[in-house]
């Protein structure tokens, strides 16, 4: 196929139908159609972003208080570069202490060799006090190379720890549902013995089960000291509060997906005579994957929205702590972060989704789903 | 309203030699679905002998119970009465040797041409070294002339084209006896005259015991040894055989002016006319309400078309 009909699949998978008109007019494709198809989908979304933005700046001067105020876009978007300024300083400023460090590592190893070299010269009492002290060095230098700054995290530091966690949540959820799904497809008896829980727990809110998560977690980790685990105890019940409440998208639809595969695909398969894990792993799975990247699309968009809750009340370092830290603090630039958090999470929601539709795509042959 | 063709035709005196034993008889079969007051009986008292090496074709209305019949001899359903034997064994589910195309293709949209016809390989021929399944593999291939796509999945062919992979795939399992259902039903006039030949190239040269479905006359008598028309259900049982007798290899345009053949197409097609209006009458006088014209419709499949939705 020539480049043109790639880059039309591709629109087509990755669903972004906003790119075709522009590879049909780079095509030589008929010109009216495609500026119709540009009008469409660039410059009316673009129009109606600038109508809202227009809307929040007359709101942003009418909406004020003694103390306070709607931020205005501006003002949003300073603060905005501001806080990846700060992060910009922060890690220059790491770097700095870090190269210090380093420094200070090489030149004590230096000393701890000279020291080791002395000691092997001299003999009786005075060898010994040498290579304690060669030994006191190395521990030092290593103590120096090994050094992590320790500065407050900044607001790209907050957003990788909020991406962590919902990943995290999100996998252990997918471990759970997919299993689990394709269980309650091919054993409409499991699905019986299962739906009662699936549809009392699926509408229940994070905040519902978060003090249940922080207890599981408090009695997993009951014994052991803060600095001995992999996981910090705030990540691991934003993660699982995340997982609770995603799993339940992808169990349904994988349950679906794996119950409605064609029965002729399955008459296929009887005819061939293919054993269990072959129907399983060669027809079942590869059929019902469309639905289950539907459902797992579902879920990563509830975990999205839930981790944010949950970094709130569970005091993970990640986006919903700085919302909450911010509000706490109160200062003049409050509400323009804040403003700017709600964009920056929106971004990274719709971005999440993205990839999420272009994987459903890849999997569902001549059914892609723009959307 | 003529009857008369409803009687056996009277069979040309030619001296034939006997028949060869059948290879599948299917004995007094019943076949229904559901239960209770859903049940919707199918087929009834099916008495069917398929001998070897012969090409038996079976016409009839859609809806009648065509596919049911089919997936009968494949083994994916058994009946609920009477029985099918092959090689004096009862038939009790699928089996490697009774290959069946599928009205709808049923190919695996996530696997390439190559890969779909090797799944069967693959599977047929476990015992096969990895090379000797793959020269297998192409050999079918390019049978049915698809070696320019092979890399394609089935969305990207046209639907003459899946019906040959479809074809191959079962071809490549090397089966005793082919089971076509309607594979050219869904194609156009001129695609479907095209496949029509390849099939009847294919058999040629094979000669393996066939049995084709489908509800076209024409392609019934171009192709098969036999026509066994199918009663328009419920309850449907098989109508009087016709034979066909007609010089092989045969020649679709050459055909269109034998006088043999008009004379089967007419009596054939006769005889379904015939079975139809017979079995809409009895339907008229069983229910004491007026008879409702129904249109001669029937859903064919209830999914979205493939392609792109919306
Ligand atoms: N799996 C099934 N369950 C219930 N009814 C069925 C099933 N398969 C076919 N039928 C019914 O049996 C009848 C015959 O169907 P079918 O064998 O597909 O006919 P044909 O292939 O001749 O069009 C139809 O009325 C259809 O509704
Ligand atoms: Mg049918």
């Amino acid at each position: 196929m020539n480049w043109r009909g790639n880059a039309l699949k591709f629109c087509d998978v990755a669903g972004l139908p906003a790119l075709e008109p522009f590879v049909r007019l780079l095509a030589g494709e008929d010109v009216k159609e495609q500026l119709k198809g540009i009008a469409k989908f660039v410059v009316l979304p673009v129009a109606a972003v600038a109508v809202f933005l227009l809307l929040w700046s007359a709101a942003a001067r009418t909406v004020v208080t003694d103390s306070m105020q709607l931020p205005s876009p501006t003002d949003t978007w300073t603060a905005g570069k501001e806080l990846f300024a700060m992060h910009s300083a922060q890690r220059a400023e790491d770097l700095k202490v870090k190269q210090e460090k380093t420094m200070q590592a090489v030149t004590l190893l230096a000393q701890a060799n000279s020291v080791t070299k002395q000691a092997e010269s001299a003999t009786g009492e005075r060898k010994e006090t040498l290579l304690a002290n060669a030994l006191v060095l190395k521990k030092k230098a290593v103590q120096a190379a090994n050094y992590r700054p320790s500065s407050a995290p900044t607001f790209v530091d907050q957003i990788i720890t909020s991406l962590k966690t919902v990943f995290v949540g999100f996998a252990i959820a997918t471990l759970i549902a997919v299993p689990i799904g394709v269980l309650c497809g091919m054993s409409p008896w499991c699905n019986a013995a299962l739906t009662p829980f699936i549809q009392i727990f699926k509408p229940v809110s994070p905040l519902a089960w978060l003090p249940l998560a922080f207890l599981i977690i408090v009695w997993a980790y009951s014994g052991t000291k803060p600095g001995e685990n992999f996981f910090d105890k705030a990540f691991l019940i934003s993660a699982i509060t995340v997982s609770l409440c995603s799993l339940w998208p992808t169990l349904v639809n994988t349950t679906l997906g794996v119950a409605s595969v064609d029965k002729d695909y399955m008459n296929v398969a009887r005819v061939l005579k293919l054993s269990w894990s072959q129907q399983l792993f060669k027809i079942i799975l590869p059929a019902s994957l469309p639905l289950m990247f539907a459902g797992l699309r579902i879920s990563l968009g509830v975990g999205w929205m839930v981790l944010i809750a949950a970094d709130m009340l569970a005091q993970n370092p990640g986006l919903g702590k700085f919302v909450w830290d911010e509000f706490q603090n109160g200062s003049s630039q409050t509400y323009a972060r804040i403003a700017f958090s709600v964009i920056i999470i929106g971004l990274i929601g719709l971005l999440l989704d993205r990839i999420m539709i272009f994987m459903r795509n890849l999997v569902s042959f001549g059914d892609p789903q723009a959307a | 309203m003529s009857v008369a063709v409803l009687d056996r035709p009277r069979s040309k005196a030619i001296a034939r030699p006997a028949p060869p034993d059948p290879l599948i008889s299917m004995r007094a079969v019943c076949k229904g679905y559901g239960s209770g007051v859903t049940r919707n009986e199918v087929l009834s008292n099916i008495n069917l002998n398929l001998r070897k090496g012969e090409f038996l074709a079976i016409v009839g209305f859609s809806g009648s119970g065509k596919t049911t019949l089919t997936k009968l001899l494949a083994g994916l359903e058994i009946p609920d009465s009477g029985e099918i034997v092959m090689d004096n064994e009862i038939i009790k589910g699928p089996s490697q040797e009774r290959g069946i195309v599928f009205q709808n293709y049923s190919l695996l949209p996530w696997l390439t041409v190559r890969g779909n016809i090797a799944l069967s390989v693959d599977r047929v021929f476990k015992h096969w070294s990895r090379g000797e399944r793959r020269d297998h593999v192409e050999k079918f291939i390019e049978m049915v002339g698809l070696s320019h796509a092979v890399h394609r999945r089935p969305h990207e062919l046209s639907g003459g084209m899946r019906q040959r992979v479809s074809l191959a795939r079962t071809l490549a399992m090397k089966p005793n006896v082919l089971l076509l259902d309607e594979p050219l039903s869904a194609l156009d006039a001129l695609t479907r005259s095209v496949l029509q030949e390849e099939i009847l190239k294919i058999w040629e040269e094979e000669r393996q015991t066939c049995l084709l479905i489908t509800n076209d006359v024409d392609e019934a008598i171009l192709l098969a040894d036999r026509i066994v028309p199918l009663n328009p259900g419920p309850n449907a049982s098989l109508g009087p055989a016709f034979s066909v007798e007609l010089e092989r290899p045969r020649d679709k345009t050459a055909l269109n002016h034998n006088e043999t053949f008009k004379g089967l197409r007419n009596a054939v097609t006769n005889y379904l006319v015939a079975v139809r209006q017979k079995s809409r009458d009895d339907e008229a006088l069983a229910s004491e309400a007026p008879p409702i014209e129904l249109p001669e419709l029937q859903p064919r499949s209830l999914r979205v078309p493939r392609g792109r939705a919306g």
